[in-house]
């Protein structure tokens, strides 16, 4: 089994955002940068079919060279070979096209995507890359089997879970509860010295167009102080949720 | 050249979010100065869309689209597009909407904004407002296909009534047997209970609470307010709570009129998910917890004396307003 997993390089979930160029471009400036955690999910759930059924695992991702740190640490935690398709997108439709070339010219058996990636949240490179290489799809996956060509998934539906089966190849929007966050891996020492030694190919783009831009970001109103209510006058609490808020 | 709008049903009967993304797809489509259209499936009643301003109604009625498909929905939502030659479809973001949203947006090789907020700023270049960086953010993005897809964030619009009434059509889609090769095996959901993706109020708690045989008193608050019962990412990650519960920015996000926070301190990562919550309250003892600063009101104390007085007086309080 061919296993790609495409990983997200995106800003750690603790970094401030702040925007530059007149409110056009993320500020990268002291942004620690980490595989999407969504991503990270579903990369460990392809060491596991690694390990277990003698898969193969190959990552990939979009982007610059600053992104590289973040495919080594992918290696590090054991995938076989990286890919980094050799442009700065500007939207998911544009990510997904580059990765259908590659992706499609490799075969893959299964592609492992996060859901979304924590910062744009567009939540669409995974439906748009299956759509593109005309491949089953499963979003919100909290867990996968695959047996043969054949593979049994689970979806977050609103209100609970259904059972999906499909042949292969599949496409994923994996998350949270494909592993538990208790099966993460953190790269060792052995694993680090190895990554070093691994492939990454850099690979040209296509060229493939976006399909939207991003023309201007803008930051939440600030807050207003909160107001608190003495433990021992909760009356208070409903009334202003009742007649301020009109919440309940 | 009418807005189509997917507007999502359950066992024949309409979803909140789909007549909220009707109201939506309504406001946009009088931008633009045509009709809206909507596409439903298996609806027992589609006259209700009238009155959220939907003009005409695609109605499919099919045994084999009983089980939300998203290729199949897809493959149908792109077949009406083309039918009534839209140029923007709308779906909402619950969990099958955003499933099927990138399907329609290859199949009529339209660009697609998800998590959107707002009305657009201008129909021509179509610009829209999204919310990005997990609710620290929001994010105006141009759309530069002919067609667009829209993904309408839960909650964000609200409902909004108009006079009028939804002409119903029945519609056939040409579905393949490639449209029906992801088969739904089982689901399991429970019935009675109120999800987080439609709930009004959510109620949460946090390792605050010291252990799940202390979930009593959250699940009754709950019931008292018709609310979903939800959990920060350490109490689903200890087993205390399924992880269905969990939100935060890697669980499930909140959009509900009302968060109240029990026991949670407020890590970023939680804050994010439970931004776009209208309204929020947070319980704990500790006055220091970040989550006063991302509140709008606040008790500080023992969560275990508070939360039971609180119950009492909520039971009070909905008696009277019954």
């Amino acid at each position: 089994m061919k296993i790609l997993v495409c990983i997200s390089h995106v800003p750690d979930t603790t970094s401030k955002i702040n925007f530059t160029d007149g409110d056009s471009k993320f500020d990268t400036n002291g942004v620690q940068f980490v595989i999407n955690p969504n991503d990270e999910f579903g990369l460990t759930r392809a060491m596991w079919f690694k390990e277990k059924q003698g898969a193969s695992v190959d990552i990939i991702n979009v982007g610059g060279p600053e992104t590289e740190p973040t495919l080594r640490k992918a290696l590090a935690i054991g995938a076989d070979t990286a890919i980094r398709i050799n442009t700065v997108p500007t939207d998911g439709f544009q990510v997904a096209k580059e990765l259908a070339k590659v992706a499609g010219e490799g075969n893959y058996d299964l592609i492992i995507c996060g859901r979304e990636s924590i910062d744009y949240n567009g939540g669409m490179v995974p439906g748009i890359l299956a759509g593109l290489l005309k491949a089953n799809f499963v979003n919100t996956c909290i867990g996968l089997e695959i047996e043969g060509d054949k593979a049994t998934a689970i979806r977050e539906i609103d209100g609970g879970k259904e059972t999906l089966t499909a042949s292969l190849p599949l496409v994923i929007g994996g998350q949270k509860g494909i592993v538990e966050e208790s099966d993460l891996k953190i790269p060792n020492m052995r694993g680090i010295m190895q990554a070093r030694k691994k492939p990454l190919n850099v690979v040209e783009p296509s060229g493939a167009e976006a399909a939207t831009k991003a023309v201007k970001f803008e930051k939440p109103a600030p807050k207003g102080e909160v107001k608190l209510v003495d433990p021992e006058n909760l009356d208070q609490l409903i009334d202003l949720l009742h007649n301020e808020a009109k919440v309940i | 050249m009418s807005v189509l709008v997917y507007t999502e049903s359950e066992d024949g009967k309409f979803k909140k979010g789909a007549l909220e993304a009707a109201s939506y797809a309504k406001g946009i489509a009088e931008a633009m100065s045509t009709s809206l259209t909507a596409i439903a499936f298996n609806a027992e009643d589609t006259s209700e869309l009238g009155k959220y301003g939907v003009d005409k109604v695609l109605s499919v009625s099919s045994d084999k689209l009983k089980n939300f498909n998203a290729e199949a929905y897809a493959d149908a939502i792109k077949q009406a597009a083309e039918k009534e030659s839209s140029k923007v479809v709308v779906l909402d973001q619950s969990a099958n909407g955003k499933y099927s949203a990138p399907l329609v947006a290859v199949e009529l090789e339209a660009g697609y904004a998800s998590n959107v907020v707002a009305l657009p700023e201008s129909t021509s270049p179509f610009q829209v407002k999204r919310t990005a960086f997990t609710n620290k953010a929001f994010n105006f993005t141009e759309i530069s296909t002919d067609v667009k897809v829209v993904g309408l964030s839960k909650n964000a619009f609200g409902l909004k009534e108009s006079e009028g009434a939804a002409a119903s059509e029945s519609f056939e889609p040409q579905l393949s047997a490639e449209d029906f090769t992801v088969n739904v095996e089982s689901v399991d959901k429970a019935k009675d209970k109120v999800t987080i993706a439609d709930a009004e109020v959510v109620v949460s708690g946090g390792r605050g609470l010291k252990g799940p045989e202390n979930w009593g008193m959250i699940e009754e608050m709950a019931d008292i307010l018709g609310a979903a019962t939800a959990c920060s990412k350490p109490v689903s990650d200890m087993g205390w709570r399924p992880h269905s519960e969990h939100v935060g920015q890697t669980g499930k996000p909140v959009a509900s009129n009302l968060y109240i926070a029990v026991g949670i301190s407020g890590a970023i990562q939680h804050l994010a998910g439970i931004n776009a919550a209208k309204t929020k309250v947070v319980i704990n003892n500790d006055p220091e917890a970040p989550f006063f600063k991302a509140a709008d009101y606040g008790v500080v104390g023992d969560a275990f004396e508070i939360v039971p007085k609180l119950n009492e007086k909520l039971k009070e309080f909905k008696a009277k307003n019954a």
